[in-house]
């Protein structure tokens, strides 16, 4: 039974249209497979996978082609049984339209699985690094959109305790419904996922958070729970209120404990994943199952028939809205993501990653022509929106203006990017843009004068080492000198003594002499 | 944004409405004056800076500032002097720091305060309202007044104008009279002055219709009244014969009208929250220490420029404590 849980609330925020309705009405669809799968080395934060496969190797289902590089880094697998055809520069999904490298599968259709890990029934009796090395093998990344490598996000290291950790299944954002379908069909595995990263963390308890707009996904979970008797997780309905699904907002709504500018949420004892991650570890953990493929939504008006599709990674985007029913004519602009987080596409050949969770071809209406920016007049709508509490329109002035220090005064790094100030502004001011122009000027920047103190402090030690040696030679030179002098020194020393010994030798004897002399001549 | 513009047109014309019906038809042609004034001057300006003249002036906001700043004249002032006022306001105190969005004063109170000091006879010959004078000047008649500068015929300017009721009060509690004895005179309604009492409530009605449309916040508006009436209702108390009621400040002169439409203006007022809080209290001290104590029967003007100047600095010291600094704030 619900209980009636203590909410807070966060400042500012926007109501929108939900535009929940258009694709959450059908369960999800598996789509066949392309001819070819790209598979991009860079898929999610940290630094690229490195291929461990060659052009022209045949691979296996499930079987790992590109293993994380580096601790912040995620491995990549096969989503299918094929051949790698190509290693090279392909087109990605990134607002900057550039390509990167990719390793591209062309499937034999034969669904041959590689030799999988062993499924661990009985997690509860391994240890959590065991359990995080089933993650990292996994490749699982936060599928929310973030993609960052679960295995590092759940090594809280044993510093800080984690009492609670948080299931973020607010999906606040607009059009987006890969969520809400997960958790209507796969709720248990979401309670099993639950109660693997609380074994692993050490969690005393799981709150899920899920706006209000989503009963019957809310209902799913609380049936899952019932059935598992999961009695230290909860479903915490929250409103209906974009950002809510932003990871501090929510925690603050949960908890109301704010994490802190700098840190992370374990610096307060907490710790948020994605639904659908959450099943992914439950897949890996208890099935051996690495992540090769994720929920897609396909929404706007743009397509024919919007819908959640499971799709393989790799495949092409224009497949996917192909296979979900094509274009419908009235499609204006394709983004991936939601309206107010996510970036358009130029190029639909593009493959789906672990990062993508939408695909909105909006028409005209849904997203209209950006009018032009006029002047700001201050009029503080922004802030009264701004989720960070922070001051968009000082923030604008000064990123406007290249103050960098300034912006930075206005606590710049503490925005999340949710769009809500440029939603509202009258003056159609790209508010974001801005802000994100700014944080990467000031990234270059810092960039650059690490690698001048570098240069600065090996040109330091170098000239210091040029003038040690150069002591050392003189020092060198010295001594010998004074070495040789005081040898030539000594010999001349005993020959002038002797010299002046002699002489006063002859000296003496001449005086005895003369005085002998003296006296027997004058003895008569 | 020419939404925004537009809907502050709209408030205004209740108000503009109640002074064309008491003050008569100087007041229209005061609006139209500085309305071309306005758009003529902007013009200008943006062609000599190269910017789109069309796309700028269609967000209305010279015209704001012309209805703004016409509202605030006496009905017959000469027409030169509408024009001077108007064009100081939208090129100098406006378009010279750069336009919309950059100016730090209020041009319409920058072009207001420019003509007080540089034309006090004109500026403070108000016309008394039409309900105590009983005839009123014709269109006509108001026409050759504004555009020729002289009296109309056969009458001297001491026969049509009268003091307006802020004036008297002053000049009366210098003369060391007694509010009772004020409050005799005919120029007084029920609280304010008769006329003037109205034109508050047409312009309130204004305001709130903007407040309920999100134009504008709360924020000020309500700062402002309440420390005014704060501040004017201490005094009163202290000595009901030399201070006036307080809801005479309120509904005299342009308390209503500077409170929801001239302190407001986001450009030059105080950004952050707090800061509109602050800088609508100050305003309000500031009308009733100059209404009281200084040298010009209404203050409205001087104290929004006073507080433009000091927003800044009001910004600098109430900046919001932004989430996930100071620790954690537990509820």
């Amino acid at each position: 039974m619900a209980e009636q849980r203590t909410l807070w609330s966060f400042h500012g925020g926007l109501h929108l249209d939900d535009h929940k309705a258009e694709s959450n009405q059908r369960p999800v669809q598996r789509l066949p497979l392309p001819d070819r799968l790209t598979l991009p080395l860079h898929q999610h934060i940290g630094q690229n996978a490195e291929p461990v496969v060659r052009v022209g190797d045949l691979v296996k289902k499930g079987q790992v082609v590109a293993r994380a590089s580096d601790y912040v880094s995620a491995s990549i697998h096969a989503p299918t049984s094929g051949r790698v055809v190509e290693i090279g520069d392909q087109a990605i999904p990134h607002p900057s339209g550039l390509s990167d490298t990719c390793i591209v599968i062309e499937p034999d259709g034969q669904e041959d699985w590689a030799e999988l890990p062993e499924p661990i029934s009985d997690f509860r009796a391994e240890t959590p690094a065991d359990l995080r090395d089933r993650i990292r093998w996994a490749g699982i990344v936060g599928l929310g959109g973030a993609a960052f490598p679960t295995a590092v996000k759940v090594n809280t290291g044993g510093g800080r305790a984690i009492e609670t950790l948080i299931i973020n299944a607010a999906e606040c954002e607009p059009y987006i419904t890969c969520d809400d379908v997960i958790m209507r069909e796969r709720a248990h595995d979401i309670i099993d996922g639950i109660a693997i990263i609380r074994h692993i963390i050490g969690a005393h308890e799981c709150l899920i958070g899920i706006e209000d707009n989503k009963p019957e996904a809310a209902e799913a979970l609380r049936q899952a729970i019932a059935d598992k008797a999961a009695s230290e997780t909860e479903v915490a309905v929250v409103p209906t209120l974009y950002p809510s699904g932003g990871e501090k907002q929510l925690i603050r709504l949960l908890t109301g404990r704010e994490v802190p500018s700098h840190g992370l949420p374990a610096d307060i004892g907490v710790l948020c994943q994605n639904v659908a991650t959450t099943a992914a570890v439950a897949d890996a953990v208890l099935r051996g199952l690495p992540l090769i493929d994720r929920v897609v939504t396909v929404t706007g008006k743009g397509v024919r028939q919007p819908g959640n599709f499971r799709v393989a990674l790799g495949t092409p985007i224009d497949f996917v809205v192909a296979q979900s029913g094509g274009y419908s004519g009235e499609a204006h602009e394709l983004l991936l993501g939601g309206p107010m987080m996510g970036f358009a596409l130029h190029d639909d050949q593009a493959p789906v990653t672990k990062a993508t969770n939408c695909l909105l071809a909006a028409s005209l209406q849904e997203a209209p022509a950006p009018e032009p920016e006029r002047p700001c007049i201050r009029c503080g709508e922004c802030a009264r929106v701004c989720p960070a509490e922070l001051l968009p329109q000082q923030m604008f002035w000064h990123a406007r203006a290249h103050d960098f220090d300034r912006v930075q005064e206005y606590h710049l790094f503490d925005c999340i990017e949710c769009g809500c100030c440029a939603y509202v502004c009258p003056a159609q001011i790209p508010l974001v843009h801005y802000y994100r122009y700014a944080k990467t000027e000031i990234w270059t920047q810092e960039r650059e004068r690490r690698k001048s103190d570098l240069a600065r402090r090996r040109h330091d030690a170098r000239q210091e080492r040029l003038e040690r040696i150069e002591r050392e030679r003189k020092a060198r030179l010295r001594k010998k000198k004074e070495a040789l002098d005081k040898k030539s020194g000594s010999n001349a020393d005993a020959s002038k003594k002797a010299a002046i010994e002699a002489a006063m030798k002859r000296v003496a004897e001449k005086k005895a002499a003369q005085k002998a002399e003296t006296q027997t001549s004058g003895g008569e | 944004m020419t939404r925004v513009m537009g809907l502050v047109l709209l408030a205004l014309v209740p108000g503009a409405l109640a002074m064309v019906w008491y003050f008569g038809w100087g007041v229209l042609v005061n609006l139209a004056i500085a309305t071309v004034t306005a758009v003529v001057a902007e013009a200008s300006v943006l062609r000599l800076r190269a910017r789109p003249v069309r796309a700028t002036l269609i967000d209305l906001s010279a015209v704001v500032t012309a209805w703004l700043l016409a509202l605030a004249l006496p009905p017959l002032l000469p027409w030169w002097q509408t024009v001077f006022g108007t064009a100081f306001a939208i090129i100098i105190a406006k378009q010279l720091f750069g336009g919309i969005g950059f100016n730090p004063f209020n041009p319409a109170m920058a072009g207001y305060v420019l003509l007080l000091v540089s034309f006090p006879v004109t500026m403070t010959r108000w016309l008394p309202p039409e309900v105590i004078s009983g005839d009123a000047i014709t269109l006509a008649d108001s026409l050759h007044i504004i555009f020729s500068g002289s009296p109309p015929r056969g009458q001297g300017w001491d026969a049509i104008t009268s003091a307006t009721p802020l004036d008297q009060m002053r000049t009366e509690l210098v003369q060391n009279r007694m509010i009772s004895e004020i409050r005799q005179s005919p120029l007084w309604g029920d609280f304010g002055g008769l006329g003037w009492e109205w034109i508050g409530n047409w312009f309130l009605l204004g305001g709130l219709f903007l407040i309920w449309q999100r134009v504008i916040s709360w924020r000020i508006p309500v700062s402002m009244l309440g420390a005014l009436l704060l501040i004017a209702g201490l005094f009163w108390v202290m000595d009901p014969e030399t201070h006036p009621f307080p809801a005479f400040h309120l509904f005299s002169g342009g308390a209503i009208v500077g409170a929801f439409f001239i302190a407001t203006d986001p450009v030059s007022a105080s950004t952050t929250l707090r800061g509109q809080l602050v800088y609508g209290a100050l305003i309000g001290v500031l009308v009733f220490i100059i209404r009281t104590w200084g040298g010009y029967p209404d203050a409205v003007a001087f104290s929004v420029l006073l507080l433009n100047m000091a927003a800044p600095t009001i910004d600098y010291y109430t900046q919001p404590r932004v989430f996930g600094q100071r620790g954690d704030r537990d509820a």
